[in-house]
Formats: C-alpha cells, structure tokens, sequence
C-alpha cells in the first residue's frame, strides 16, 4: 500500500487547504479514501454523528501535480484510511508560501500521513517542516460501510439562496431554538422557520429554481406530478445545518438541496472541481 | 515576564535595574536587566542597614496594569518616575502626562529576598544564536496550545525543533508509542466488534533549519533538550519587537537551557527547565554523537522506496477468528530501571533543590539549588537563593 502526492502551485494549494478547512469544520474524524484519480472524504451515518453523513468527492489531478496510489491489492486499488481532518488542516495551515508540499503514507511506527512542507528561506537550503498526522487504515472488509449514498426519493429539490444569507439566518435563529424547519416546493419558494413558546420566526425565499432532474424510472416522476405549490418539510437540527453553512469558504457554483418529508435532506454543494454532499436526517 | 510568573522582582544595583520574576513550578527565571544609561536619570539611594539595596516585589498584575495601553502611553505621556519609598512601603509609578496631567500609581510592595536562578552560560556545552524572526517563523507551525518542544542538533549541521508527545506510559514519544489499549494478539473474541481504531494519537510536527539560518552555531551532535514553548513564546515575542538575535546555550537535558538577549543598554536572560530524558538516562553520560534523533526524512530525494507501507494484509485475509486490529503493533514499554537511578543522582547533586515544590511532569527546579552544591556553577556567593516556597508565608 503506497501512496505518495505532491502540489506545487499556490493556487491549487489554497484550494486544497480550503477544501480540508471546510471538511474538518464538518466532522471531527472522517475517512479518506483514495483512489487513482480521486479523493474522497466520507462520513458514514452512524449514530456518534447524530445521523449526519457526507460525502466530498475530489479530482486528484485537478490539485496534485504528482500523484501515486497503490492500493491494498491489485483488484482492490483503493485506501481506506480513517483520519482527524482538523490535523491536515493544521498542517496546512502554514504552509501557504511553501514552494512544495508532499504529502506520503508512512508506516515509521505507526501508520501516519506525512505532509512535508518545503518553506523558501533566506539560506542556502529551503526549510522543511514536516507533519506526522495519524491515520488508521481501514481494513478491506469494512468498505462496504463507506459507499457511496444514492440520492434519496425526494419529495422536492431546490436550490438554496445565496449561501452568506442563509447562514446569517440560520445564526440568528440558532439562538432562539434547537431545531429549525426547512420547508419548500417546486415552484421555486422555500422557507425557514422556528417556533419556541414564545416565538416563531419564518424567514420566505422565493424565485429560487427548482433543479430538473432526469427521471429515469417510475418512483421520481412521483414528484413530477406533485402540486407545484404544496411544500415538503423536515425539520432537523438546527446546529448541523449551521455548521455546514458556516464551513463554506467559497461559494459553490452550483447549491441546492432535496427533501424527503419529515425524513432527512440532502444537500448538494457543487463547485468546479470538488462536490460535496451532506445528509442531515429529520428529527423525531 | 508576565507570561512566567504572577509577581514582579526589581532588584536595583549598581549595574541598573533588574526585574526578574519566577514561575510557580520553579522551572522558568527571567531578568530584564536595564543598565543605568538606560534611564534618564537612575539613582540607587543609599544600601540598607545589612548592606544591601531595596529589593522589592509586586504584583505583576497591578503593575501592568499601570502601562496597561500602550499605543495611548506613546501618545500622551512624556515622563515616566519610579521610585521606591521603603517607609510609606509604596512603590511608586508616576506618569507624567501631557497637559499637566500627572498620573501616580502607588503599589505595595513586600520585600524579599534576591531571586537568583544558578546558570553558567559558560558551562553550557552547546550555544546557537539567531535573529529573532526565524526563530518566531519556526515557532509559528507548532500549535498554539503546545506545551513542550525539542530543539535538537541533527546531522549535517540541521536544527531540528519537534513538538513533544508524552505517551500514557510517560515515556517521550512520537507519532510512536500507542497508548496502551488492549489490542494485538490473544485478544478477547469480541475484538471484531470493536470500531476501527481512533487515529486518537497526537500529530508531530518537525522542523528542520539549515545551519545557515543562524548566526552562530556551536552545538553538539545528537544533542536536544526538551522545554516548555509557552515561556519561550513569550521572549521570542519581545525579541522580535526589539529586533535583538537570540542566543541559545544549553547543555544535557535535564540541565536548564538559556535565553539571552544582549543589547548595549538591555540585558535579558530567561532560563528555563528542561525535561530530563528517560532514553539518554540508559546511555552513559558522555554520549557523544549517539543520536537519538530521526535523521531529516529522505523524501526530499524522491527516494520512491524508502517509506514501503509494510502493513500486514495477511491480517485482512482472515475471515473468522478474531482479527485484530492490525494498524497498531503492541510498543512494550522501556525498562524503567535506568530512571530512578538517573534520579537519585540528579537529586544528590541538587540537594537543596526547592522542597514541597511539585515537579511538574519530570520537569525539576534544578537552578535553584543550594550555594553549597558541589561543584555547583555559580554567581558570587554573597547572593542567597531562596530555599523555600515563599507562597506559604503569605
């Protein structure tokens, strides 16, 4: 199992640093996978995570000028590895002059992701700065409880407001109540509302587009035949979709999320070379 | 100073002024010495009834907190008086302030005895002087919250700066060492159901700087000494503001390593414990070039094989019986013997090392010995060291 990668330009480099900043804002520890022309930063739903999962898809030659990946065996090319996201993002953190950054798979004493981080200084020689970041390798026979989750049947898709708005809305609203309601239909109209015993606050967004999605069997033209008026809802916790908002560095090109009724919603983040998808589960 | 200890020492004498401070474990000194030219006008007053000058000591807080903005004091004050009034028991700031404002603070003080830390920069076997700011851009990678780091002498002339992980076992580690769980072989046959293991072990962050970075530098090979990063902070952030290189002298760990800034009218020196070494403490003491430090990883020369992942998928193969979890091979802890011995040595030599005084970690208050210690390095001895907590006579 090897795997080596290497970027040198700044720009992917701060891309990348925003990428990893977003995903530890988003979950403590999460696995990477890596295949041969991709990464992905998976959290699986488990109960630990409040049902929350995600999944962050990237285009390794969109970032690495260098990249080699050996997986556990030739069949199964893949790493499975389980990682603290806020520890790359430290690493990364201070690197944002370096002239190169490598990132290896080593095995010294214990399995460790090592980010070298080659810094331009006034000598003769660059100074290194090198991170042991920890990782535990996930073993082939738990693979299967990091695939990929398929879009769920939806009751309605839209797409979000201007991100910034949101969150200011949510942030606001996060100190009144614990959970919040996300309501929409497919005439483009989505509201968010809270309710406490003393007050409700409903926030009204309007014109905001409905996704077309190609129904290729029979359970989504369901949703076609839905009254464009009538709003599906879930209501879920407050502090998750905060969180989300709140770990967008950039704004993506393309946002937009699906409700299953009283279920879960699935958010869908979109940007040139990275997407992103986050499910948050109804609340009882 | 306000970053080691919570009370302020000024110590006038001839040489200047001297504001020293200590931190509650005993394992940090520093002194500010300002030379009398330093001042506009410096006068000592006459010696005491036993021959000495006034020493006196505040509260650091309450002293701050007179030049509590500074930006404000640049702007309006254009003279500052301290002065020492031993009968009213007051120390006295006065701020003399643009339009005729006077601003004057009276603090208590108590007197006390000299706070002096025992260090020889002569006897130190290793020096290294650098500019301030690549030291500070160093120190700028390892987290804000990290306790401790280890400065090392590596090969081909490299300074190495580490942050230092303590296992559970107390034994310094790496990204090595994984606490003791209860995984490995002849496991219970429920291991299967545990989760995959945690990545819970610490990050470690490595620094290599090329010799040419500094000034001077004389160190011994496979020399490194661990101290507390919190203090040091502290200096290198005075250091940068003054522009003034920064000269390192330490020894062995174990023996304090010293910060010295050197100015024509400002001398600070700040001194600090280091961690005494339960690895070297196995190695006779005069080690010489026996390194302990992991050389510069040779990734530099895209050298393709020489972090092979030598995992044992053979463990992901098997089906039933109680796979264990394979990530973390099982890191016996090393013999302990050689520490208490290593001790017991330390402690003759610092007999009269500060009583009741909790070391902290392995951390030891090994400057503030006795002025009897043999062989003991050594101001003149007309100073005396203070032997006990004075927090217990307050």
């Amino acid at each position: 199992m090897r795997f080596r990668a290497k970027i040198v330009d700044l720009a992917c480099l701060n891309h990348f640093s925003r990428v990893i900043n977003t995903i530890a804002k988003l979950a403590k520890t999460c696995t990477l996978r890596l295949t041969v022309s991709k990464l992905y930063f998976i959290l699986s739903d488990k109960v630990a995570n409040g049902g929350v999962s995600m999944w962050c898809e990237l285009c390794q030659g969109n970032f690495f000028d260098e990249f080699q990946m050996e997986g556990v065996a030739a069949e199964h090319n893949e790493i499975y590895l389980e990682l603290v996201p806020e520890n790359l993002s430290r690493a990364l953190k201070t690197a944002q002059s370096a002239k190169a950054v490598k990132i290896k798979l080593t095995n010294k004493h214990c399995p460790c992701l090592r980010v070298a981080v080659e810094l331009p200084s006034l000598s003769s020689s660059s100074r290194i700065v090198t991170h042991d970041i920890p990782v535990g390798v996930i073993p082939r026979r738990l693979w299967n409880d990091f695939r990929e989750p398929s879009v769920p049947d939806f009751d309605v898709s839209i797409y979000l407001p201007v991100l910034k708005t949101m969150k200011c809305v949510v942030e606001r609203m996060k100190n009144l109540s614990n959970s919040i309601v996300i309501e929409a239909n497919l005439s483009g109209e989505m509201n968010l509302k809270i309710e406490t015993d003393l007050v409700s606050v409903t926030t009204h967004f309007k014109d905001l587009g409905n996704p077309p999605w190609v129904s290729e069997d029979e359970c989504q033209s369901s949703a076609q035949d839905r009254d464009l008026e009538s709003m599906a809802e879930a209501r879920i916790d407050i502090k998750k979709l905060q969180q989300l908002l709140a770990g967008q560095q950039v704004n993506p090109t393309k946002a937009l999320c699906n409700i299953v009724s009283k279920r879960i919603v699935h958010f869908i983040l979109l940007h040139e070379d990275v997407s992103l998808q986050y499910f948050i589960p109804a609340l009882a | 100073l306000s970053r080691i200890g919570d009370e302020l020492y000024l110590e006038p004498t001839e040489s200047g002024l001297s504001l020293r401070t200590v931190n509650s474990s005993r394992s940090a000194f520093a002194s500010f010495l300002f030379a009398p030219l330093f001042f506009q006008r410096y006068e000592t007053g006459g010696p005491q009834p036993d021959g000495e000058l006034l020493r006196c000591k505040v509260l650091m807080k309450s002293f701050l907190s007179v030049f509590r903005s500074l930006p404000s004091l640049e702007k309006t004050v254009w003279k500052c008086l301290i002065l020492l009034k031993p009968r009213a028991s007051r120390l006295v700031v006065q701020l003399h302030c643009k339009y005729g404002v006077t601003k004057t603070h009276n603090l208590a003080f108590q007197e006390c005895e000299r706070l002096q830390a025992i260090f020889d920069t002569q006897r130190c076997a290793s020096s290294l002087c650098a500019p301030a700011r690549v030291l500070a851009e160093a120190v700028v990678h390892f987290p804000q919250t990290l306790a401790e780091v280890t400065l090392g002498a590596g090969p081909g002339g490299k300074i190495s700066l580490r942050n230092y992980v303590e296992d559970e076992a107390g034994e310094p580690g790496g990204a090595g060492g994984p606490p003791p769980r209860p995984w490995g072989a002849g496991n219970g046959p429920l291991t299967h159901l545990l989760p995959p293991p945690e990545p819970s072990k610490t990050m470690v962050t490595e620094l290599w700087l090329a010799e040419d970075e500094f000034q001077t530098v004389a160190v011994t090979p496979g020399s490194r000494i661990t101290f507390c990063l919190k203090e040091f902070r502290g200096l290198l952030t005075f250091a940068e503001a003054s522009n003034l290189p920064l000269t390192i002298h330490y020894d062995v760990p174990g023996r304090p390593v010293v910060f010295t800034l050197d100015d024509t009218v400002l001398e600070v020196h700040l001194v600090l414990a280091t961690l005494l070494d339960p690895e070297r403490s196995s190695q006779p003491p005069t080690a010489n070039g026996a390194s302990h430090l992991p050389a510069p990883s040779d990734d530099f020369a895209d050298d393709l094989e020489s972090y092979m992942i030598a995992m044992e998928t053979s463990a992901y193969e098997e089906g039933s019986g109680a796979p264990p979890s394979p990530t973390f091979p099982l890191r016996t802890p090393r013999p302990a013997e050689s520490d208490p011995e290593e001790e017991e040595e330390e402690e003759e030599e610092e007999e009269g090392a500060v009583p009741g005084t909790p070391p902290h970690k392995k951390f030891r208050s090994l400057f503030f010995g006795s002025v009897l210690t043999p062989g003991g390095p050594g101001p003149a001895p007309t100073q005396e060291v203070l032997a006990e907590d004075s927090d217990g006579e307050y």
